[in-house]
């Protein structure tokens, strides 16, 4: 069982390496056409696709726990938890 | 003929008004109802208006044109901010946002950090901030639909005419539909733009003979268009548009204030985890059709936006009507949705507690109702002088509310901030950044080298840049060295148990 601390820091660390390489910055210059489109477009394509799942995931797992409030709370009035 | 495709706009215009209209009926007519749609609006909604919201002339128009002449490197830029960062954003700022406003049932940013911090004046300062961006960005559709009227009617309407259609239309519309009107029409639009985008990718594309000769006819009309980077393209300008863009659409009146209406956060959830796709859904097939359009025979006329000349070329003048139709209706409800957002920070943060804390609730909607068509007539005059693209006024825009999220979201955050520290981290760099935008640059010889003081960016940096973390260093050091008030209330902003 990793600790909470733990799980914080990789759900940062998560965010920023998504945020970081959206801009496939080890492309700069590349001007390879891949299926039609540039390849660095592909790569932020896959990103993007990539960063939806991590989202969902988050929303699943540490959403309510990562803001310091209890699971649920967020259940809204007259909506079933 | 060429009035035909104005009529096309005009009666989608008309049914989009239609939509808001029944939307009315169907909700209350109390102030939390016309702002907030009473806090019900579920997951597909509450999505699509937010998305809606961001389908503006800056989008629709502003980006393919960008595209067009500097190449699709703009994709990144847009899907870096809105499709990453802006999403880390609507939880760090948005989620926190809607625990507190629940609790306490706020209506505007201003109201919660003016009772959080029990300063009017803060309040005061943060709706003035506000509508004081909001000017630009509503001057920026109203840009947009006068050049897409003129484009696909080939000049028999004028300029002035788009802008001051769209401006008659936002006018009356927000008069009668509210949130709940807007919310309804958002999401229509957006489903609607998405879907007559990728028929008009897949109709232009078809007539070019697919996607491959599409991309190596704008290769061989701009050999560097492919590369990553190069041109405009710097990291710096892409960092600095990302950042400045994201922070400053959450700060946004029409934004921040839907991180008050979800009606639970399963849904704040859902949108969270759509956003990317969605972002790619919208930008990748605009700003390609702008960057392709560059290898095309076609003649773009100055100030003209790419995206309707290629329609009229490409398609036949019906659907071409239609794009440009939807479009121009999903900027008019992005326009509805700031003004019928800065009209409430206008009628509670600064009508109400400084002109007349005692005006009846009817008095108050007649504030509104005519702050918002004066607001907008004095827009639409501004725009008549076109000061810049449209990707210059946007931007112009974006950053201005920016300097705006580093001390709210310390605020959220940190017990300790005081009001002194907010008054001073939100106006400074505020001050700071209207001189720069207001007084042209001034080149200074400094020990032999020349040196452009009061430009807007610095070595490619945007100068907003640096007054963000110069905001957010001035709230954290004067609210060290300050005390709060006695009234002062931080557990306003406590969620849970921390």
């Amino acid at each position: 069982m990793m600790s909470h601390c733990m799980r914080d820091w990789l759900w940062i660390v998560a965010f920023a390496t998504l945020l970081t390489f959206s801009v496939p910055w080890f492309l700069w210059g590349t001007s390879t056409v891949v299926a039609g489109l540039p390849v660095w477009l592909w790569w932020h394509i896959g990103w993007l696709g990539a960063a939806a799942a991590v989202f969902a995931l988050f929303t699943r797992t540490d959403w309510d726990r990562m803001m310091g409030v209890d699971d649920g709370v967020g259940v809204g009035r007259g909506e079933k938890p | 003929m060429t009035l035909q495709p104005l009529g096309i706009v005009v009666a989608y215009l008309l049914f989009a008004l239609g939509i808001g209209l029944v939307a009315y009926r169907v909700g209350g007519d109390d102030a939390e109802d016309f702002y907030l749609a009473s806090r019900t609006l579920g997951s597909l909604v509450l999505l699509f208006t937010t998305f809606a919201t961001l389908l503006s002339a800056f989008t629709f128009f502003g980006g393919p044109n960008l595209a067009y002449s500097a190449g699709p490197e703009w994709i990144l830029v847009m899907g870096v901010m809105d499709g990453v960062l802006f999403a880390v954003l609507w939880y760090v700022i948005g989620y926190r946002q809607w625990l507190i406003g629940r609790a306490r049932n706020y209506v505007t940013l201003g109201e919660m950090l003016g009772d959080r911090f029990a300063s009017p004046a803060l309040r005061g300062l943060v709706a003035g901030v506000s509508l004081l961006w909001l000017f630009p960005y509503i001057m920026l559709q109203q840009m947009g639909a006068g050049e897409a009227l003129r484009g696909l009617t080939g000049g028999v309407v004028p300029y002035w005419g788009g802008a001051a259609l769209i401006t008659a239309f936002m006018i009356v519309y927000v008069m009668l539909a509210g949130l709940r009107g807007v919310a309804w029409t958002d999401t229509l639009q957006g489903l609607f733009m998405l879907s007559v985008l990728w028929v008009a990718v897949v109709w232009v594309v078809g007539a070019i003979g697919g996607v491959g000769p599409a991309t190596r006819g704008m290769i061989n009309a701009n050999p560097d268009f492919a590369a990553l980077g190069g041109g405009l393209y710097t990291p710096q300008f892409i960092i600095s548009s990302a950042v400045t863009i994201a922070f400053g659409v959450t700060m946004f009146p029409q934004i921040n204030q839907r991180f008050f209406v979800a009606r639970s956060a399963t849904v704040l959830k859902r949108s969270f985890a759509l956003w990317p796709v969605l972002v790619l859904l919208l930008f990748v097939p605009a700003f390609m059709l702008g960057a392709w359009a560059s290898g095309l025979p076609i003649e773009v006329p100055e100030g003209a936006n790419v995206l309707s000349v290629l329609l009229a070329e490409y398609t036949p003048g019906w659907f071409a009507a239609l794009v440009v139709a939807g479009a121009m209706a999903a900027m008019m409800s992005s326009s509805d949705s700031m003004l019928l957002s800065g009209s409430s920070y206008f009628t509670r943060d600064l009508y109400r507690p400084f002109v007349s804390p005692d005006a009846s609730d009817s008095r108050e909607a007649w504030v509104a109702r005519i702050g918002v068509a004066v607001f907008a007539m004095l827009a639409f005059l501004a725009s008549l002088s076109r000061p810049g693209t449209l990707i210059e006024v946007g931007d112009t825009a974006f950053s201005g509310f920016a300097l705006l999220a580093p001390p709210v979201m310390i605020a959220l955050y940190w017990e300790a901030t005081t009001a002194d520290g907010m008054l001073v981290g939100v106006g400074v760099p505020q001050l700071l950044y209207l001189v720069h935008v207001l007084v042209p640059a001034v080149p200074v010889d400094v020990a032999g080298t020349t040196v452009s003081l009061l430009a807007r960016s610095y070595g490619g940096w945007d100068v907003a840049l640096g007054f963000m973390l110069f905001g957010a260093v001035l709230t954290a050091g004067v609210s060290l060295v300050s005390t709060p008030t006695v009234d002062e209330d931080a557990t306003a902003f406590a969620v849970g148990g921390d």
